[in-house]
């Protein structure tokens, strides 16, 4: 036994001599590649889940190549819940690490990001999807999103254009769309209903039927939702939630597919379409070169077609000939303003042209409406602050089920 | 004929007896090397990924010295909010090991401490949110508490009652309690979101900050709880109805102890106690709730409890050590770049090492030739 315990010792004794060992070199090198001189920027990201998630990836893929190309330090703290957490991690970037800007990619991190805000005004907060900046009166603490919807009004249209192609070989097919949602709210409706303008501007007599998951990633739900649609005579989908489920479910059944956040060709080669997705390199950009240039950074940035950060993939094999001809002529116009996704001469609620629309712009627990959002007959999605509140049911689109989460 | 039947009988190799001499303090000394021997394992595997992802050539002592900044921040600059997230985490993860000790000892096998503390964290969230701005503050935050403590307690003490009166399997009724308390906790977020599934921060009710840190209330209260614990379980009554019903409940009847009332009184303390870990987390931390507020702790606790051997200043011990590996391999993973599940794999490593450790610890091994018979681990 004596022996063992000789043994053992020593085996101790050998492993902490190593680690003083490496900590002493560790301290007498000051790590060169860690240590960034002060006037280097360094930036830290807080994600809510890590790169398994397709919303997180999205993000993290972007931090990287958007810090890569400014040349500054990135940091990232993943798996952080919606929860104090948030606050912990932001305040761990900046006490320990030293950031300068900090950056939060889910919804529920912004009340706990603005506290850190509050306490920490020498440095800049951005947080993405978030709805609380311009009426938190924080100079440090910034929204941002992107004009989604005029990517998926594009897809819209390339899907409009496969139904053509389907109903000129096939003068049966009625053309009924289905949508699989994650929850019945602002970004998803405004997401569905920008989808269905661009099909409905090549289809006139197009109509479409909606289902919710009630969750951003269920595989299963969301396979079910699409098989349902199909059943239901739906000869093309198209999807905002997260998993693989609506896809592999149009690929099984051989009905074409509009896929969000990035290619779906690899598992879906036959019936994939064309997906579309918010580039966020231009924003990192952004917001790294105001730091560096001493400026400010809007309280609102919204991303658009024209400065990259609404993209569209390239097309699948699937979709119909001539697309990308018109869709090169649909994102000049929308460029130009001379389309706009929400024009109230588009579409209508309840069988009327819509005039007026007071949106629930500005955060409160009573969801009040509190802005007039239609302007010269057009109905101005993010203008008034970056995440979405289109939340109108409009003709032409039935919601067969409803889910607030 | 006998000659011709006389089997030589050889000894096998080699053989494994059973030990009881090893005195307390070798026990702990073989523990403490496989904590070692697992952590080094894992952190040199760590060196290595971390160094083909980051693409840096990084030492052994990068790493070690990455997975203590992680912990404990910058402590020797004066900056002390990594070290008082590090004691937040073991606080709350200790009170839910705390938690389900005592009804271990009883051999009532509470998997539902992620749901009591759940359900104990949704009765402070409600009081917060309802009674916020109707009492006034002094009276609101015990109101929070003692909302927290009822709320656990009823959580536990229902599968206590259908255990103890019907015998159902108390196992499966606490793991399931887990989902009924997450879904009920989803309907709550969902019915008072702003939006899209969140409860924005709520001041009103929440646990004072004293000395100017907000978790260390959490902290004190945690360590009176362990004291508190320690003395419940070692020198009351109570305590000892505890560890004769877990020996043998026939027992326990025939010296007249009523085994139903002792199997429901230690589960309201057990829920209590988790409900405590929720309002910890709730009122002392979050101000707002939702389904992964526990995060999964509660089913750790249970691993914490065992590694602890029920007692309460041992489980304190390896609340801090797990929470030291979490943290730390979170954000060394982090930091080069590597999927946070690492922390997982390295806690679960480490935790291995010191199960498997118990076999040097019961049991030797004796080899044919040794004549006396020694050890040899």
């Amino acid at each position: 036994m004596k022996k063992i315990l000789a043994l053992l010792l020593a085996a101790v004794m050998l492993f902490s001599l190593a680690a003083c060992g490496g900590n002493n070199n560790d301290t007498s090198t000051p790590d060169g590649s860690n240590a960034a001189p002060a006037e280097d920027l360094k930036v830290g990201f807080i994600f809510l889940h890590d790169e398994n998630s397709t919303y997180d990836k999205n993000f993290i893929d972007a931090a990287v190549a958007a810090c890569k190309n400014m040349g500054v330090e990135m940091v990232q703290k993943t798996q952080i819940p919606e929860s104090n957490a948030c606050y912990d991690a932001a305040v761990e970037l900046i006490e320990v690490e030293d950031c300068d800007i900090i950056f939060a990619d889910s919804f529920g991190h912004e009340s706990f990001l603005m506290k850190a805000a509050e306490e920490y005004p020498d440095v800049e907060f951005c947080h993405a999807t978030g709805t609380q900046a311009h009426t938190a009166n924080l100079k440090n603490f910034h929204n941002a999103f992107a004009h989604i919807y005029e990517g998926r009004y594009l897809a819209g249209v390339v899907a409009g254009l496969k139904l053509k192609e389907m109903m000129a070989a096939d003068s049966t097919i009625v053309p009924k769309m289905g949508y699989v949602g994650a929850f019945t709210f602002a970004e998803v409706i405004s997401g569905y209903t920008s989808f269905y303008l661009g099909a409905k501007s090549i289809v006139p007599e197009v109509t479409m039927d909606v289902k919710f998951t009630g969750s951003w990633y269920d595989e299963t739900k969301e396979k079910q939702a699409a098989q349902a649609l199909i059943d239901g005579g739906c000869v093309l989908i198209s999807q905002h939630a997260d998993s693989m489920g609506a896809p592999t479910a149009c690929e099984a059944a051989k009905v074409p597919n509009v896929s969000y956040n990035g290619s779906t060709e690899a598992a879906c080669p036959n019936t994939w379409l064309i997906s579309s997705r918010i580039n966020w390199i231009p924003y990192f950009e952004y917001m790294i070169t105001q730091v560096k240039n001493g400026a400010a950074i809007d309280t609102d940035w919204a991303g658009t077609l024209e400065n990259g950060a609404v993209a569209l993939t390239d097309l699948g094999a699937a979709a119909a000939e001539g697309t990308a001809e018109k869709l090169a002529d649909v994102k000049a116009k929308l460029i130009a303003k001379e389309i706009n996704v929400f024009d109230t001469a588009n579409f209508t609620v309840g069988g009327k042209k819509l005039d007026s629309y007071l949106a629930d712009v500005d955060t409160d627990a009573d969801f009040t409406k509190d802005t007039e959002a239609i302007e010269n007959g057009v109905f101005y999605e993010s203008k008034h602050r970056s995440g979405p509140y289109f939340d109108i049911e409009i003709g032409g689109i039935t919601l067969l089920d409803r889910n607030y989460g | 004929m006998r000659k011709t039947t006389t089997v030589k009988h050889r000894e096998p190799l080699i053989h494994i007896a059973k030990r009881d001499d090893m005195a307390a303090w070798q026990a702990w000394l073989i523990r403490l090397a496989a904590i070692l021997i697992g952590f080094f394992v894992m952190s040199a595997v760590l060196t290595a990924l971390a160094s083909t992802s980051s693409g840096k050539d990084l030492s052994f002592g990068d790493i070690l010295e990455r997975l203590s900044r992680s912990v404990f921040g910058r402590l020797f600059e004066g900056k002390f909010s990594q070290l008082w997230k590090f004691l937040q985490e073991t606080a709350v993860l200790l009170c839910l090991s705390l938690a389900v000790t005592p009804a271990f000892k009883m051999k009532f096998w509470n998997c539902g401490a992620e749901g009591q503390a759940l359900f104990g964290g949704l009765a402070a969230m409600f009081c917060m949110i309802n009674l916020g701005g109707k009492v006034p503050e002094p009276v609101l935050v015990p109101l929070v508490i003692l909302a927290s403590i009822i709320g656990g307690a009823v959580w536990g003490v229902i599968p206590a009652i259908f255990h103890a009166y019907y015998r159902t399997n108390e196992t499966l009724f606490t793991l399931m309690m887990n989902y009924v308390a997450t879904q009920i906790v989803a309907y709550y977020v969902y019915a008072n979101g702003q939006g899209s599934n969140v409860i924005n921060p709520v001041s009103t009710g929440a646990l004072p900050v004293i000395g100017g840190q907000q978790y260390l209330l959490n902290v004190l209260i945690v360590t009176l709880l362990t004291v508190l614990t320690y003395v419940y379980l070692r020198f009351s009554k109570q305590g000892y109805e505890v560890s004769v019903v877990g020996e043998s409940q026939n027992t326990a009847r025939y010296i007249g102890i009523n085994v139903k009332k002792v199997i429901i009184r230690t589960m309201i303390i057990s829920g209590a106690l988790c409900g405590i870990a929720g309002m910890l987390l709730v009122a002392g931390k979050d101000h707002s709730i939702n389904t992964a507020t526990v995060g999964g702790q509660g089913f750790t606790a249970i691993m914490v409890s065992w590694l602890g051997q029920f007692n309460p200043y041992i489980i304190a011990a390896m609340a801090a050590l797990v929470s030291f590996l979490q943290i730390g391999a979170a954000g060394a993973a982090d930091a080069y770049f590597l999927n946070s599940a690492y922390a997982d794999v390295m806690v679960g490593v480490v935790v291995l090492c010191l199960v498997a450790c118990e076999f040097f610890i019961r049991y030797t091994v004796k080899f044919r030739h040794s004549k006396k018979g020694g050890a040899l681990a």
